[in-house]
């Protein structure tokens, strides 16, 4: 898998503090173009923060940062244009139908009438839900509900994809078949970022960073982190890491 | 503009698929109408009397005619003892029972002076009150109309006129208070519940992560509310003027304007409880145990805010319903138009806007 070297998050000693407490201590790092970024972290490490601050739904309080080229704290509302957003819950309206969910999310993207109508079917045509069209949400399969919020978070085609904790409380086998999707997407060059709480899903990733008490502790390739670490697993390296955890998970 | 209508459509099929939404919208103000117009009334009609009649004389069949003849009563039975009216009153058979002496017609003719003894079931007494006062004014009215035929130096007749409301219908005091409750409930506990529970399914969240700005996101959760209270206003006023026979006075216009204003101060009250809240459970704990009860307690609909202790009489002056409740009396019982309320009309417009500017406020120091 070869990754570009354009980079489409650029963050530099990015901080955030509420009063004396500091979520987010002074976090660098990069992220290209079509890559499958994992942002890992224990509870209360300072993921969520940090990751609103690449949404454009927090300022952060001091450094740099720059997501598909906008600065966040000057056009948070490009960046909003620009990026996916998936969380654990799957943000479907669950007594809405399959086409009305796709429709609801188009049309606050901004997409128009032919647009709209070109991607509902291309949608409904890839998860092979043509006949579920009409079906509410509330009525689908879990595996089926987060494969489709996955392609609604994608339907403005997005630079970069946002997903926190998507697999949560998702059978192993649905899980690979969505990491298939994650890979499809990423291999058209949209950027994946990604937290997980599972430990083998941070190894289908490219590169990955581990946060611990607000600073980023380590980020390579899951391999090199093994090989630093000299651990079997990635499970392993995790454990090594946020053992040294000072803070309470909230 | 069209980010906004998608959204509000979103709505539209959030609030129609909801069995429990459309029954809150809809079935509530119908039902409270319905009760309060047909059941919760402190008018007494035929009320079960029973007449213990020793006498039997023209005098006192005359009387037990006209008190039987009006509405209010019904002679349901004639006793022969005492004791007999003791086991009726106990039985809850009879609300009232007239007594007459022996000799009541010769008394009246030889003496000029009898007595009418009325015995009222007081364990309510609300209705024993009413009852009384009934058969006491259907008394004097006979007693009037016997000196009719006679020479008296002086007779002072007092009349009296219920102003407003003359037949005294319990409507006029209770459809105003109905149309504040209904649009607090469909306004306030409606819109907060609507946008908590986008914070309560995560969707929320990927509503801010999109290019939504949040004031089209509280505009399209609350114009549907608006457009729906505005549905309730009409059908209640609607129900009022057919089906309870309720006339309105004053004009139209000004009464749905006024309204509209209330729904406004309401919303906003529903988007300040979400900013507070991120479950539903809460969301409708506040509502209903703090804008609810106040309605209905502080608002002089149901206890006159005259009566109250000093701390309460204040404190009722912090609830919008109190004002929109008195706007609506005047304007829709008494006919009066915006000159004679411009006063109350301003506190409730003030405090509206200070409500939106707080919520909205809120709304955004939550986001950053």
């Amino acid at each position: 898998m070869k990754i570009e070297t354009e980079k489409v998050i650029i963050v530099k000693e990015l901080t955030k503090s509420f009063g004396d407490f500091i979520a987010t201590n002074a976090i660098t790092f990069d992220v290209y173009k079509g890559e499958i970024f994992g942002f890992l972290g224990a509870n209360g490490a300072g993921k969520t923060t940090a990751m609103r601050m690449l949404c454009g739904l927090s300022r952060p309080t001091s450094g740099e940062a720059s997501v598909a080229g906008f600065d966040v704290y000057k056009y948070p509302d490009e960046i909003k244009k620009n990026i996916g957003y998936m969380s654990q819950k799957f943000s479907l309206y669950e007594d809405l139908t399959v086409k009305e969910n796709i429709r609801f999310y188009s049309g606050i993207y901004g997409l128009n009438k032919l647009q709209l109508l070109q991607k509902t079917a291309s949608l409904l045509e890839q998860l092979h839900l043509n006949n579920e069209k009409d079906t509410l949400v509330k009525s689908l399969p879990l595996g089926w509900k987060q494969k489709l919020a996955f392609s609604i978070a994608l339907v403005h085609n997005p630079a970069i994809v946002f997903l926190d904790e998507p697999t949560g409380g998702v059978d192993p086998i649905t899980r690979r078949e969505f990491w298939e999707m994650i890979y499809q997407a990423s291999a058209k060059g949209t950027t994946i970022f990604v937290t997980t709480h599972y430990m083998d899903e941070a190894e289908y990733c490219h590169r990955v960073s581990i946060m611990v008490d607000g600073k980023i502790e380590a980020l390579d390739t899951p391999s090199n982190l093994k090989i630093q670490h000299n651990a079997k697993t990635m499970d392993d390296v995790f454990l090594m890491l946020a053992r040294k955890a000072q803070r309470q998970a909230d | 503009m069209k980010q906004f209508l998608v959204f509000v459509r979103k709505e539209w099929y959030h609030i129609l698929r909801d069995p429990k939404t459309l029954f809150i919208l809809f079935g509530m103000p119908i039902v409270q109408i319905t009760i309060f117009g047909f059941a919760l009334t402190n008018e007494v009609k035929n009320a079960k009397i029973a007449i213990l009649d020793p006498s039997k004389d023209i005098a006192t069949t005359t009387l037990i005619n006209r008190i039987d003849a009006s509405k209010y009563f019904e002679v349901k039975n004639y006793l022969v003892s005492n004791k007999e009216l003791e086991n009726y009153f106990e039985e809850g058979k009879i609300k009232l029972a007239i007594i007459f002496p022996q000799n009541f017609n010769q008394s009246l003719s030889h003496t000029n002076t009898t007595q009418i003894q009325i015995i009222a079931d007081a364990s309510d007494p609300n209705t024993a009150t009413i009852l009384t006062n009934y058969a006491s004014a259907i008394i004097q009215d006979w007693q009037n109309d016997l000196n009719k035929n006679r020479k008296l130096p002086y007779s002072i007749h007092a009349e009296i006129r219920m102003l407003y409301n003359p037949e005294l219908k319990g409507a006029f005091n209770f459809v105003p208070g109905v149309m504040a409750m209904v649009l607090m409930l469909v306004s306030t506990l409606m819109t907060s519940i609507a946008i908590v529970r986008e914070k309560e399914l995560g969707m929320m969240e990927v509503l801010l992560v999109s290019p939504l700005k949040p004031i089209t996101i509280i505009l399209a959760k609350t114009i549907p509310y608006l457009l729906l209270s505005l549905v309730n206003i009409v059908s209640i006023l609607l129900l009022s003027v057919f089906a309870l026979d309720l006339p309105i006075q004053g004009s139209i216009p000004l009464l749905v304007g006024l309204s509209l204003l209330f729904t406004i101060t309401s919303l906003s009250l529903g988007i300040l409880i979400s900013s507070v809240t991120n479950s539903q459970q809460v969301a409708m704990l506040i509502s209903l145990m703090g804008l609810f009860l106040p309605t209905l307690m502080l608002s002089g609909f149901m206890f006159p805010i005259e009566n109250m202790p000093l701390p309460l009489k204040l404190l009722s002056n912090l609830v919008p319903a109190k004002w929109y409740y008195f706007i609506i009396k005047a304007v829709m019982i008494k006919g009066l138009g915006i000159q004679s309320i411009w006063k109350e009309t301003c506190i409730l417009l003030s405090m509206t806007i200070l409500l939106l500017i707080i919520s909205i406020k809120k709304y955004k120091v939550r986001l950053s």
